[in-house]
């Protein structure tokens, strides 16, 4: 049977049919869906952990356990997780484990575009990288066979078009793997990474990638297609794709495997071609190694280090470096739009988290942010609330560092709930523990937003739809020493504001859990109850511009006495949180009635 | 036809733009092409704009479409359609719903939203072969402003058979069909209607 399907849908069938019995993942772009779709399937466990790192351990303890096992995350995910993922390179498993890594060139979704590929390198471990999705759903089972193979962790490593690109795969069945659980290795020369055995386990590493470079030679998925001899292309990845299209005649080297690379094959292929030019997204990671190799090789000397690759980046380059004639060129339309208003992503209409930040910038205190929603507060809300974002977990460890050097401004951090959950709860245990007077505000929203609506331990529910225990912050928080502690509902706008008022004038750790679910979600949506704008109390003062949000526009009304634009709400997508009627100096906004909301 | 078809679709997150693609690439799947799309989820449903691309050919490589490579763009929103315009072919099939969706950053700068004019006049020098489509308006009619981009596949349809894109594989009935793979039970019959609604635009 043929089926369309994203990268990440062929993932999640590949491992299936690859007989996976647990996987596990912390959500983030591009590789979410890879483990939603897990999940649906029979005779699989998969979860969501509270980060990348927890996920590769309960992987690493179920193939230990003599189970197929994986973890999932973005590229930056394995930085989380790159304790776990460096030992169980020593250790290896009892049975195959493999971790995906789906990167992120461009920087679609993500704080940088690092290049993952450089982490198996570091652990001496093979990566695998499909082409399209049929080849993901292949070489994921192939990861797996691999892994056993050679008793190695397998690093799968994808990027964004690879995931969120769609293609025909062919559906295999499932194999049929024994249902018991063998007993757990007693083997703990190999399995305890203390000094004495790891030394011993470093040279078996070492022996082990030599036996995977020399197996590289015949990996189905490194294959040459063989065209003229003018020009050889060495490439990988989705960069395949766009090097076959632009360059139709040349002699084509894909590499399957990225890592370790075939270095016979690659001898060959460059002895048999005029012009060797590896194409390659992000790092000049083949590009160097093939160098290594003494071979005279191009690469980031003609397409950019920088950003995604596309065909016409790949073309114009080739052009421009003579590997295509000028002819080649493909002229673009002649038409000159000018400067185009912006449309960047911004916090929905009816966000609980809008509140929280038009008072802090009201309140105009340093906010450290983190990684999520939070982020699209930035282009509106007075533009300058959030003033450091770096990483999932860093604002609250980051607001501690600034009050240490004695910054005379009282820090502020904020934290999505899924993201306390992440990372956020040491570095709170760090401020209480050290005595810093930092305000964390947890703005819960009742699930893991951005990525598209993910159950996390706050929320009751697991990824496989199982009621569990429900975390409660203000307990967790008062457990580890935090003694100003509130939960406010997050469209109570005065109450929150005198609660910052009072935390940043505190000498001592503060949190603030602002509390409402993400109005997306269904439970959120049945509230939805549009306000409106009484036209004759509203001067066009703007304030409720300032707020940032989709539903309130700019109306062809302008006031009689200051000739300006008049505020007006767009019934179609406010859902009436109320956020511009608190706000309002005038009472222009209609609140809602007070009777209960009507469904829909 | 061309070896290969590319199709460009951008509109506003919320839109329906990323299930008319998911029909587009299933149509050409059923139709005996090799097809392929891509996307950028994540962010889509915030009122971004997205940008989605789907392929048909014989033999189709790479799943985006370079720069200056679109046979077909599929605007579901007026400035979105300004926004990608440049990325089309000379001489590209161009259909653009006049639907005007306010970002969000005209409420704080000076910027204004581009008048209809400026929208067909900049179309204009891309191409002659333009459709303009109130989708919104139509949508609205059938009592649903959600099937507009299904309106738009209907309209597309069938400037498609007009202009010989494609080498008479395609029925109505396979759109059709694929409409009702997609969509939830209760509402195929009223993108159905959507579909045949957008066919009879001229």
């Amino acid at each position: 049977m043929i089926k369309m399907l994203s990268g990440n849908e062929a993932v999640a069938r590949g491992a299936w049919e690859a007989g996976v019995a647990v996987a596990s993942a912390y959500p983030g772009t591009p590789s979410t869906e890879i483990l939603e779709n897990l999940a649906r399937y029979p005779n699989v466990y998969a979860e969501w952990a509270p980060n990348e790192k927890v996920a590769v351990d309960v992987a690493i303890g179920a193939a230990y356990a003599g189970k197929r096992a994986m973890a999932a995350m973005k590229h930056v995910g394995l930085n989380v997780a790159a304790d776990s993922f460096m030992y169980v390179a020593l250790t290896g498993a009892e049975a195959g484990l493999v971790i995906i890594s789906a990167d992120d060139p461009q920087m679609h979704s993500s704080q940088n575009e690092q290049d993952n590929r450089t982490f198996a390198k570091f652990a001496r471990i093979p990566c695998l990288e499909p082409s399209d999705s049929q080849e993901a759903k292949d070489m994921t089972i192939a990861a797996f066979g691999l892994s056993e193979r050679f008793d190695t962790p397998v690093l799968l490593r994808l990027t964004t078009r690879i995931c969120h690109s769609s293609g025909a795969v062919e559906l295999g069945e499932r194999i049929d793997l024994p249902a018991q659980v063998k007993k757990y290795p007693r083997n703990q020369a190999k399995y305890v990474m203390v000094p004495a055995n790891a030394l011993l386990r470093h040279p078996l590493v070492e022996q082990r990638q030599k036996a995977i470079a020399e197996m590289a030679e015949t990996f189905p998925y490194n294959r040459i297609e063989r065209g003229g001899q003018l020009l050889g292309i060495i490439t990988n990845g989705v960069a395949y794709q766009y090097a076959r299209e632009v360059f139709p005649t040349a002699s084509i080297l894909r590499l399957g495997m990225s890592w370790p690379l075939p270095e016979k094959m690659i001898r060959q292929f460059a002895a048999s071609v005029e012009r060797l030019v590896v194409v390659e997204e992000l790092d000049p990671f083949i590009e160097e190694a093939v160098r290594l190799m003494g071979i005279a090789v191009e690469g980031k000397s003609i397409f950019p280090i920088v950003g995604e690759l596309d065909p016409r980046l790949v073309r114009e380059s080739a052009v421009n470096a003579g590997l295509l004639p000028a002819s080649a060129h493909v002229p673009l339309p002649d038409v000159d739009t000018g400067p185009l208003p912006a449309r960047p992503p911004v916090l929905c209409p009816g966000c609980p988290h809008r509140s929280t930040f038009y008072i802090l910038s009201k309140l105009k205190v340093p906010v450290n942010g983190d990684i999520g929603c939070y982020g699209l507060g930035l282009p509106t809300l007075g533009g300058n609330v959030i003033l450091t974002i770096g990483c999932m977990g860093a604002g609250i460890g980051v607001a501690h560092g600034a009050a240490k050097a004695g910054s005379s401004e009282h820090h502020v951090a904020v934290v999505g709930d899924s993201t306390f959950f992440h990372t956020g709860i040491p570095a709170l245990i760090n401020v209480v523990y050290n005595r810093a007077p930092v305000v964390t505000v947890i703005l819960d929203n009742r699930i893991t937003g951005m990525t598209g609506h993910q159950e996390n331990p706050g929320t009751g529910r697991t990824l496989q739809g199982q009621e569990t225990f429900e975390i409660e912050f203000e307990p967790l928080v008062r457990a580890l020493g935090v003694k100003h502690v509130k939960t406010v509902a997050a469209f109570e706008m005065d109450e929150i504001e005198a609660t910052l008022k009072e935390y940043i004038k505190l000498d001592e750790p503060s949190v603030l859990i602002t509390r409402e679910p993400c109005a997306l979600l269904p439970e959120g949506r049945k509230k939805w109850l549009p306000l409106a704008v009484i036209g004759e109390k509203c001067n066009g003062c703007a304030l409720c511009f300032r707020v940032g949000c989709p539903a309130i526009l700019k109306s062809e009304e302008l006031d009689e006495h200051y000739q300006r634009p008049k505020a007006l709400i767009d019934a179609g997508v406010c859902t009436g949180c109320e956020v511009c009627a608190q706000i309002c100096p005038r009472d222009a906004i209609t609140f809602r009635p007070v009777q209960e909301p009507v469904e829909g | 036809m061309n070896d290969t078809i590319n199709f460009l679709l951008v509109g506003v997150g919320g839109q329906g733009t990323i299930l008319a693609s998911d029909l587009l690439v299933n149509v050409g799947l059923v139709a005996g092409y090799q097809a392929k799309q891509a996307e950028v989820h994540g962010m889509s449903q915030r009122g971004g704009s997205v940008v989605s691309h789907v392929r048909w050919g014989k033999l189709v490589y790479s799943p985006l479409i370079g720069a200056g490579e679109v046979d077909v763009y599929l605007a579901f929103e007026k400035l979105e359609a300004l926004r990608h315009l440049n990325k089309v072919r000379p001489g590209a099939l161009v259909l653009v719903s006049l639907e005007t969706i306010m970002p969000v950053s005209l409420t704080t700068s000076d910027q204004s939203y581009p008048e209809d004019v400026k929208v067909r006049a900049a179309v204009a020098k891309a191409t002659s072969r333009a459709m303009y489509i109130d989708a919104a308006g139509m949508a609205a009619g059938l009592g649903n402003p959600h099937v507009a981009n299904v309106i738009m596949l209907g309209a597309l349809s069938k400037a498609m058979e007009k202009q010989s894109l494609t080498d008479g594989r395609l029925s109505p009935d396979i759109w059709l069909k694929a409409v009702a793979e997609r969509v939830p039970a209760r509402y195929i019959e009223l993108n159905q209607k959507a579909f045949l609604a957008g066919r009879e635009i001229s």
